[in-house]
């Protein structure tokens, strides 16, 4: 499996009038063909930061950015940090493609669906008409859009929230791209079109072979269909792993936090929701040691005054599972265990 | 799209009947005799009388407005036997003061004014629109800032005071417009002569609505660059040449066109100052005069006629949004 992507150390920072938004702080994590990788993490995390950057589409003099983002293009590698606008340009869409939240405003009103797909193919192939309109119509076949030809000849607003998710799907495979960067792609529709969305990415995944990289708050999606995931917190990877590792051996107490706040269908009548109490830090002004710790239920467990002055380093029981928490390991099972219990 | 328009059009109609009917009635309960107006100073009541039988104000008044109504399909005719005088369809009553029918009186003018708004609106769209997206381009950095003085002044700025400075300067001082020529010449019979007579004009409305364009279009750009379909754009590896010409400026068209469609009808009667300035005998004028001298028919039919043009206008705009805006569909 080669690598499509490959985050090392990644800082995104935003100045403002309060002082400097540290949006992303230190995020390392890569891609492969063929699998998905996961970011969970609540509003605020820096998951869409993080994919926004990998695309170069942080505008420039508003944002901060440090580290590197090494995407696979035209057979070699691109810093998109360091790449120049046009470079980058070339890139966009046609090695890495992306799909966004809210499929209802991220079509342009004005325009057909099928220019707007052939736009995509026409901008890396210039002139090709012919071609451009002929893949459009293939491709809204492929994600499963009835009568395409006729169709793309329609406006977004003829089409409902779950077509239009597909259109845009549609429009990232035009230019059959390695990889691509699903920024929450199914948290504007409903349920069942959810997991029709998803299964349609799962297949669209196996018949391109691409690497996908999966923003999203939702566990649930998380679990349907992600390999690895990383689970980020103010601005940090808190924990890395297997999807197995993280839901069934969670090592952060956050992540055991999220486990926990999953609504259960089997919950009794006056069993609360179980949140997470505190509100997230402010970006800001970042605690010193570990951002979670002042919501910490497990901090007895560990040397608060560790937790309170250290960062915890990202480290793990083994390589493909990391995590960063001052609470020992054999502490760690016992606390959890019972909490672990309710999550099963 | 056709019961649409047939629809518009008869509320239009209907709206028309009602503006010209209340501009009517407020006309005829004015506390002047309109008889004893159509005579100058040597007046005898034996005259006034005449007048009166001769223009129908001795009639009832729903009479009359039938008379102005049925003038304006058929024409009329005043009075009888050989000193009868007749203003042919469309009609909209006779200038005593002039001695014309208005017609024709709006017949010269209309023209003018008609020169004056498109031109002045064709400088103001080019002008505002570029400059706005170049202030948007580049917000907050010495285009925009340059961009929002010239806002500032030409909204500041009464158009008596850029139409002297005009005539003062370009047309006295450098001379580079001669300040008087034989009056209006239509574009047809001789264009640079057209040109001269109209540019200070155009100049002089174009600023003042030019302004106002420039800070329109400048938020309305920034407004759609914040979108998620322009983000979407840009995820497309589209050049940013392209986002910002094709993708936003298109939708940032229907909104201008909107305005645009009723600052134009707003301006056809209504460009009193400039017209006054320039010495342009178009509508404004003709309305201005006649309401200092009591003309009583000229003002009642250029109020009807603005009135029109404000209600056809926004029927052209109505069907151009339908025309630009996929998602407005009559």
């Amino acid at each position: 499996m080669s690598e499509l992507l490959r985050i090392n150390d990644l800082h995104v920072a935003f100045p403002t009038d309060d002082g400097l938004v540290r949006a992303v702080d230190g995020v390392s994590l890569t891609v492969s063909q063929g699998e998905t990788v996961a970011i969970v993490g609540e509003s605020g995390s820096g998951k869409t930061v993080t994919s926004l950057s990998v695309m170069g589409l942080h505008k420039k003099g508003t944002a901060e950015i440090s580290g590197s983002i090494s995407v696979a293009h035209d057979g070699g590698f691109l810093d998109v940090i360091t790449a120049s606008e046009e470079e980058i340009r070339s890139m966009r869409g046609r090695s890495v493609a992306m799909i966004f939240q809210d499929p209802m405003s991220a079509l342009h009103p004005y325009y057909k669906i099928g220019d707007q797909l052939a736009e995509a193919y026409l901008v890396h192939n210039p002139g090709k008409k012919k071609e451009a309109a002929a893949r459009a119509v293939e491709m809204l076949d492929l994600v499963g859009i009835s009568e395409p030809a006729q169709r793309a000849k329609e406006f977004p607003h003829q089409f409902s929230g779950g077509m239009r998710q597909r259109v845009m799907i549609a429009m990232a495979l035009m230019n059959s791209p390695k990889m691509l960067i699903a920024d929450e792609p199914t948290t504007a529709l409903d349920v069942t079109v959810q997991a029709q969305i998803l299964t349609l990415l799962a297949s669209l995944q196996k018949e391109f072979n691409m690497g996908i990289l999966l923003i999203t708050h939702d566990l649930g999606v998380v679990a349907q269909v992600s390999e690895k995931v990383n689970v980020m917190y103010a601005g940090r990877i808190v924990e890395q792993g297997g999807v197995d590792d993280i839901f069934y051996n969670p090592m952060q107490p956050y992540t055991l936090g999220l486990l926990k706040s999953v609504p259960r269908i089997s919950a009794t009548g006056s069993e609360r929701l179980k949140a997470i109490p505190g509100q997230p830090p402010s970006l800001i002004s970042l605690p010193a040691g570990c951002a979670f710790a002042p919501r910490c239920e497990y901090i007895k467990f560990a040397d608060s005054n560790a937790c309170a002055t250290q960062m915890p380093a990202l480290v793990g029981t083994s390589a493909g599972h990391t995590s960063r928490c001052h609470i020992d390991e054999s502490k760690r099972q016992a606390s959890f265990a019972e909490a672990m219990k309710e999550v099963r | 799209m056709v019961r649409f328009i047939g629809r518009r059009i008869f509320f239009a109609i209907v709206t028309i009947l009602l503006v010209s009917a209340a501009v009517f009635a407020i006309f005829s309960f004015l506390p002047f005799d309109p008889a004893s107006l159509t005579c100058g100073q040597r007046c005898t009541p034996q005259i006034i009388e005449g007048n009166r039988i001769k223009l129908g104000f001795d009639k009832p008044i729903y009479e009359q407005y039938w008379l102005f109504l049925s003038g304006i399909f058929v024409g009329r005719t005043y009075g009888s036997g050989s000193a009868a005088f007749s203003c042919p369809a469309p009609a909209f009553g006779y200038s005593f003061n002039e001695n014309a029918c208005v017609t024709d009186m709006i017949k010269e003018s209309l023209p003018i004014t008609l020169n004056l708004a498109v031109g002045a609106l064709v400088i103001w769209l080019v002008l505002g629109i570029s400059l706005g997206v170049i202030a948007a381009k580049f917000k907050n950095r010495w285009p925009d800032t340059s961009s929002s003085v010239f806002v500032l002044l030409g909204t500041s700025l009464p158009t008596f005071v850029t139409g002297l400075a005009l005539l003062i300067w370009v047309s006295i001082k450098w001379k580079i417009v001669p300040m008087s020529l034989d009056g209006y010449v239509s574009v047809l019979d001789s264009p640079s002569r057209w040109f001269m007579y109209f540019i200070l004009p155009w100049i002089t409305l174009a600023i003042a609505y030019a302004a106002l364009y420039t800070r329109f279009t400048r938020a309305a750009v920034l407004d759609t660059l914040g979108e998620d379909y322009i983000r979407t754009a840009r995820a497309k590896g589209v050049r940013e040449r392209t986002v910002l010409f094709k993708h936003t400026l298109r939708a940032v068209l229907a909104p201008i066109v909107t305005l645009a469609g009723l600052d134009f009808a707003g301006l056809v009667g209504g460009a009193i100052i400039t017209e006054t300035i320039f010495n342009l005998p178009g509508l404004a004028r003709l309305t201005l005069r006649s309401v200092y001298e009591f003309d009583l028919p000229v003002v009642l039919a250029t109020t009807i006629l603005a009135a029109v043009v404000v209600i056809v206008m926004n029927l052209i705009v109505d069907m151009l949004y339908a025309v630009l805006d996929p998602r407005v569909r009559i």
